[in-house]
């Protein structure tokens, strides 16, 4: 087995027009900082690394276990919040850092195994049920624990001195770029989004990969074949509350800011559905195409509605659907459409 | 089954209500108990008419609908579009003319959210019969777009929603002050937990349903079309959803766009604490998240929010399938 093929655990995206998509987005995102610099490119490019990463580990419930959570969100905050807090409790730091990481997924993990022994003893659907109440609960408790999470305000804190722009790695620019803390938290984000996603590959390929799969296809059978469901589904939820907490570590670092709206709100839950369900569900690379179809739409798409919303003006009923605001309801159609089409999403489309 | 045979985890469910208003006397005084205990009824009857036709659509036809709440919605739009040509009745000081208004109101939301129930199962549900993971990602989907027709068709913005006048004010009962427009949504809420109850287990629809709930394929291996029995209970339960919808957006004289999506989390809550599938089991479910949130809200105002939810978990833990389990052939 080659190095390449090693590294994507025997998974190529396969097919011809996908690898080049994929490899165009992987390059474009490498390339960035110098191609495109510029705050804008440069925060759509970071935010569809993390959206990647978060998407993925969704996907390794909803695509590979056939499971629908509601509370990825709600992870993804747990991860966010725990940098946050640790930041502005303990000081700056990369001790602080790592200690919020690591309590974040602490916690995720715990909360994840919890609902999982819980509800999915009794059927799946009860699992989404949960999640949904369980993580409108997180969303009520981090606006209402005031002195801890900063309530709706959320918490805006100092991250460790390389991340930030004043720090230079090299003086003067190379290539026409500044190599400062900017860069370096670029790159950061990047090569760790790049890490967990070839670790989630991996998982899903492992022969815990195959269970899972087997589980979604038919659990019934599984359960025969002498594989614990119960206790499969609960670690697949594990790990991806475990990564999603990374990527939300990893939000917070970049924004250098944790709130509500930012890390638990339902619409982010809503976006990273239609990330893993445009994609392809139970494809991984389904969460790359996704992700950045997702970021760049709401990045780019809305002027694009806003012009198209003018060039209607006059006409009953129409500015108000090409609305800028009203993006959502065109993903939201193209959503149902994909999944009763595509139900594997661009990427099992582009396979076959 | 004969009750002196019955063992007491049988029969604690039916007696978890009952005590649990009677534990609340003590505690916070006559008045201030009736109060609460008139609000959190009347709260649990609006929910009722939210969650009793979510809980027969997913008994019969295990399809959780998650975009249930946009016909809560829609119901609440449609009520403003008929109170508001109709104010000449509803400012009018006279019982009669104010629910002959209501009246109006709930009948024709009932159609409306029935006839977009109807045509919502032709087209978003009818193909992903038996596929429980796209019938979750499909009705979430047409949750979002509902949301997003909202805003297109109503605007972004909270539309103010006047209750008819009779409706409004408190009945003095000694000292306890009861507001009317409750003892209103409770009536309503019980009527149609009556209605329900009657056309479930005296009519021969009633019965091919609950059959249905309890074994589809032998319902359909005796030749009953279940299909059309089923888009029958959608219509059904999304026209309930639509009175739920009037009656809350008149409880809170505010509609937003967001007002039935805001629902769903207590109505799933709801469904299972009450055990999925059950009608009895929503209606006692119902009142229980109504008079915790009321009971909870007077006693520990800081945990009100997390009331529901504690709830459940302790429900769940009692009985991992809820109060009233709807046993499956």
């Amino acid at each position: 087995m080659s190095l390449g093929t090693h590294l994507l655990s025997g998974d190529p995206p396969r097919g011809k027009i996908l690898s080049v998509l994929v490899a165009a987005v992987v390059l474009l995102l490498v390339v960035t900082p110098f191609a495109f610099p510029g705050t804008r490119s440069m925060a759509v490019a970071e935010r569809i690394c993390i959206f990647v990463v978060l998407a993925a580990s969704y996907d390794m419930l909803l695509g590979y276990t056939g499971i629908v959570s509601f509370a990825h969100t709600m992870f993804f905050g747990i991860g966010a919040y725990g940098v946050a807090i640790a930041l502005t409790r303990l000081g700056v730091g990369w001790g602080a850092v790592l200690l919020g990481t690591a309590a974040g997924m602490a916690l995720s993990v715990a909360i994840a195994v919890v609902i999982g022994l819980l509800s999915l003893r009794v059927r799946a659907i009860f699992f989404s049920m949960i999640t949904l109440a369980v993580a409108s609960f997180a969303l009520i408790l981090a606006t209402s624990l005031r002195d801890l999470t900063g309530g709706e305000d959320g918490l805006t804190f100092e991250v460790p001195n390389v991340l930030t722009p004043a720090f230079h790695l090299v003086d003067g620019r190379v290539l026409g770029v500044r190599f400062n803390g900017t860069l370096v938290t670029y790159y950061g984000i990047l090569i760790l989004a790049s890490l967990l996603f070839l670790f989630l590959l991996r998982a899903v390929n492992s022969p815990m990969g195959r269970v899972l799969q087997a589980i979604r296809e038919n659990e019934f059978r599984a359960e025969a074949l002498g594989f614990r469901t119960l206790w499969y589904r609960t670690l697949a939820g594990a790990i991806s509350a475990a990564v999603a907490a990374i990527a939300g570590a990893m939000m917070a670092l970049l924004l250098r800011y944790t709130g509500p709206d930012a890390t638990l709100s339902f619409s982010l839950m809503v976006d990273i559905l239609l990330m893993v369900v445009i994609g392809g569900m139970g494809t991984m690379y389904g969460a790359i195409l996704g992700a950045a179809i997702m970021v760049m739409a709401q990045y780019y798409l809305q002027p694009a509605m806003g012009a198209l919303s003018n060039a209607v003006a006059g006409v009953p009923i129409l500015p108000a659907l090409f609305h800028p605001d009203r993006w959502l309801l065109w993903l939201g159609i193209l959503f149902i459409l994909i999944v009763y089409f595509f139900p594997t999403g661009i990427v099992g489309r582009l396979r076959r | 089954m004969i009750w002196s045979k019955a063992r007491l985890g049988d029969v604690a469910p039916h007696l978890l209500l009952p005590a649990i208003v009677l534990a609340a006397l003590p505690v916070m005084g006559v008045s201030n108990w009736l109060v609460l205990t008139v609000a959190g009824l009347a709260m649990g009857a609006m929910l009722f008419l939210m969650a009793a036709g979510l809980t027969l659509i997913f008994g019969l036809m295990d399809v959780l609908n998650f975009a249930h709440g946009a016909f809560i919605t829609l119901g609440a739009y449609v009520g403003i579009g008929v109170l508001a040509p109709l104010a000449g009745w509803t400012s009018a000081d006279s019982w009669t003319l104010n629910l002959a208004a209501f009246g109006i109101a709930v009948v024709v939301a009932m159609a409306v959210s029935g006839a977009v129930g109807y045509g919502f199962e032709r087209v978003i549900i009818r193909g992903v019969y038996g596929a429980p993971l796209r019938q979750v990602l499909v009705t979430v989907g047409g949750l979002i777009v509902a949301q997003q027709l909202f805003v297109v068709l109503w605007g972004p913005n909270a539309i103010p929603l006047i209750k008819p006048t009779a409706f409004r004010g408190s009945i003095l009962l000694g000292s306890a002050a009861i507001e009317k427009y409750r003892l209103v949504a409770l009536a309503l809420g019980l009527v149609v937990f009556v209605a329900l109850h009657l056309m479930l287990n005296r009519t021969r629809v009633g019965l091919l349903v609950r059959a249905g709930v309890e074994n589809r394929e032998m319902v359909e291996a005796l030749g009953y079309r279940i299909r059309r029995l089923f888009i029958g209970v959608f219509v059904l339960g999304t026209a309930l959803a639509g009175i739920g919808g009037v009656t809350w957006a008149l409880y809170q004289e505010l509609v937003t766009p967001q007002i039935g999506g805001d629902m769903t989390i207590l109505v799933f809550i709801i469904l299972i604490i009450g055990g999925l599938g059950s009608v009895g089991g929503s209606l006692v479910g119902a009142m229980l998240v109504g008079l915790t949130a009321n009971y909870v809200g007077f006693l520990a105002p800081t945990v009100s929010l997390g009331s529901n939810i504690l709830l459940m978990v302790l429900v769940l833990l009692w009985r991992p399938r809820g109060l009233f389990p709807v046993a499956k052939g």
